[in-house]
């Protein structure tokens, strides 16, 4: 599914991403982990495709597509979703709109046809009532006067309408009460299965509880320092990164 | 920089205007007017309300009277929007009963120097009261619902200038929505004037589209005059002309009286356009609003001057100003000038100003989810315009709005 070589990249000359080899086979779920700072966010926008980073070697290639030549709108019609670390606000633009307008750009993109307003409606309230979000969210700007918590369920509920292959969850948890943690983790669980990878970055093994990692990857200093199963979040949990982070230095 | 060439070219320009004027048999509101424009000629680069919008270009252009010969406007006509309303049509200033819709309660054919008809006080309106030809004369009486009337301007362009002079007088407890459109083709100079008069707890709603062609010039002056708990509640959008100056002066001379001027200026290329109004607070509780958006690529220049006037006697006055400019290309400038002159104690007024492009992030945000850079961009655009757009709530109104803002943007999306 995703499989990423010794990628390498800058944000202004200044070395971010020291070579990262990250393999996400279909169907698995894998975390990152690792201290502030350490790229986590920035391994996400540039597998996106944000601008002001240069990627100055190593590739990723996802579900056959160069992923790194591609631009974000065509990465996203293949499949890829970022669920954002701080999603954007945007004032005027109403959500519900937004999400159609959203679904409908990738379906034409793959030669699907788009869904009129009724159906849209209908699978838009169906997940908005799955993950507790009430209606009238959908009737208001993008993510505009949410709070923290509801900014990070609305991510959730774009990713569930868009239904993509590879998800990467950037910190979604933080600043979700327990509550929403579990409807969160029952939202990405929904859909699981062997079409569907995600590369979840918590700070967080409590996440992990409820959304269980096929691997866990620790990222410091712009590298995958150490790979493990489930049992290394707890480790990681327990004891802190310096021990790890001295290990691998 | 050296004003005096300017200065003796715009007094070349007037000369041209004045001669064409012809005192034989006029109307003596035209002989006062020709008197004072011979006087006082077109506005210059000393008048501080003129600084940021030259006139030079249109004294570069040597314009006529319009003539008798027939003007097929068929494919002007196609463009308007499809609203079902009475039309008042005029082409070249020149009202076109064969094209129009009498709606009742309308006198027509004869220019209409309302009462705030103002030629002593502004330079354009002197020149249009000289040369005005024709105008509507629009009355609706007390407590009559009038619905929609469209008020259509057709340039044919070959270098005619045209001056038409219109009032609207909204009765007691009346309401009217005027669509007033401007369009046309070539190069031309459209001059209008429109004195309002709205009564005690009536309502104008005054919906602007200003869509001339993009070689032709457009200087228009709105006066609205407004009774206690009145509304004169205007919106312009701005997409044509080279140069265009939408000037708009509201008294608010009656208790609770309010004035809606927003609007959205839409430029490209080399075009240049001003809004500039002056709402005059002359009595208490009276509440003013203006939301101002421009969207500038090319090397456009956008002018929004705001001037909020509060007497002495008008406490309680409530005046809000927001002007908004969106830079979509380095070249593209917006000047903004708001002015306060405030002389009462109890007053709340704000204005601000922003000047920004659109934002790298919001972009990156709707690309990841699937959405195009170019129709991006266009939600954003008009996510930003919204704001000016919302209020209207007449829904051919603001259809025929938002159809003629997609239209800009398919001309104008990089
Ligand atoms: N636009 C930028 N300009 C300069 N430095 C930047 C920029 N964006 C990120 N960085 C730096 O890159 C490094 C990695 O940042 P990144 O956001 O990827 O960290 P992270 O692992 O996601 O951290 P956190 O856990 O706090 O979210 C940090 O040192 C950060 O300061
Ligand atoms: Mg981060």
């Amino acid at each position: 599914m995703l499989e990423i070589k010794n990628l390498t990249a800058n944000i202004d000359d200044k070395t971010i991403l020291k070579g990262i080899d990250l393999v996400v086979p279909d169907g698995e779920v894998h975390a990152i982990m690792g201290p502030n700072g350490s790229g986590k966010s920035t391994l996400s926008y540039v597998l996106s495709g944000r601008e002001g980073y240069d990627v100055t070697g190593g590739s990723a290639i996802f579900d056959g597509f160069d992923l790194l030549e591609m631009e974000p709108e065509a990465r996203a019609a293949a499949g890829l979703f970022l669920a954002f670390q701080y999603p954007v606000e945007l004032p005027g633009v109403n959500n519900a709109n937004f999400l159609r307008t959203a679904l409908n750009a990738q379906r034409r993109a793959r030669g699907e046809p788009e869904l009129d307003a009724i159906a849209f409606l209908k699978l838009s309230r169906a997940e908005a009532k799955r993950l507790s979000m009430p209606d009238d969210m959908l009737k208001r700007n993008v993510n505009v006067g949410f709070s923290g918590g509801e900014k990070k369920r609305n991510e959730v509920l774009q990713m569930a309408v868009l239904r993509p292959k590879l998800a990467i969850l950037d910190e979604t948890d933080s600043g979700l009460d327990i509550d929403a943690l579990k409807i969160v983790a029952d939202g990405v669980n929904a859909l699981r299965g062997p079409k569907f990878s995600a590369l979840v970055i918590t700070h967080y093994q409590r996440l992990l509880d409820y959304i269980v990692p096929d691997r866990v990857h620790v990222l410091a200093g712009g590298r995958i320092i150490r790979s493990g199963g489930p049992e290394l979040a707890h480790q990681l949990e327990a004891d802190g990164y310096a021990a790890i982070v001295a290990e691998a230095a | 920089m050296n004003v005096t060439l300017p200065l003796s070219q715009l007094q070349a320009g007037a000369q041209g205007f004045l001669a064409r004027y012809d005192a034989h048999g006029m109307a003596p509101q035209r002989t006062e007017a020709a008197a004072l424009f011979a006087r006082n000629g077109l506005p210059g680069p000393r008048e501080e309300d003129w600084r940021y919008s030259l006139l030079r270009p249109v004294t570069d252009v040597r314009f006529v009277s319009p003539d008798d010969a027939p003007r097929d406007v068929s494919d002007a006509l196609a463009r308007l929007p499809k609203i079902d309303a009475p039309r008042l049509i005029f082409v070249d200033g020149r009202f076109r009963a064969d094209l129009s819709d009498l709606p009742a309660g309308v006198t027509f054919g004869a220019p209409a120097y309302g009462a705030s008809n103002r030629p002593d006080q502004h330079k354009l309106v002197a020149l249009n009261t000289m040369l005005s030809e024709d105008g509507v004369t629009i009355r609706v009486p007390a407590g009559h619902d009038a619905g929609t009337i469209l008020l259509v301007s057709i340039g044919t362009g070959n270098d005619v200038s045209f001056h038409p002079n219109h009032a609207v007088t909204i009765g007691d407890n009346a309401r009217l929505t005027l669509l007033d459109i401007a369009l046309g083709d070539g190069v031309y100079l459209n001059n209008p004037v429109l004195s309002a008069t709205v009564g005690g707890n009536a309502t104008l709603t005054h919906l602007r589209l200003q869509q001339e062609a993009l070689g032709a010039f457009h200087l228009s002056t709105v006066y609205a005059d407004v009774a206690a708990s009145g509304t004169y509640d205007s919106f312009a959008l701005t997409l044509g002309a080279r140069l265009a100056r939408m000037e708009v002066h509201a008294d608010l001379n009656g208790p609770q009286a309010s004035a809606h001027l927003n609007a959205a200026q839409l430029l490209g290329g080399q075009q240049h356009a001003d809004f500039t109004t002056v709402i005059h607070h002359a009595a208490p509780n009276t509440a003013s609003r203006q939301t101002v958006k421009n969207v500038l690529s090319g090397h456009a220049r956008g002018v929004f001057q705001g001037k909020i006037e509060v007497d002495r006697i008008a406490q309680k006055t409530d005046g809000y100003q927001m002007n908004q400019a969106l830079l979509l290309s380095p070249d593209a400038e917006m000047d903004c000038k708001p002015q306060l002159e405030i002389y009462a104690d109890d007053v709340k007024c704000s204005h601000g100003a922003t000047i920004g492009e659109l934002d790298g992030d919001q972009l990156f945000y709707l690309r990841t989810r699937g959405i195009a850079e170019a129709e991006a961009r266009s939600m954003l655009v008009r996510a930003f315009l919204s704001e000016a757009l919302d209020p209207i709530s007449h829904v051919d109104g603001r259809a025929a709005m938002e159809a003629a803002i997609s239209l800009w943007w398919d001309r104008h999306a990089q």
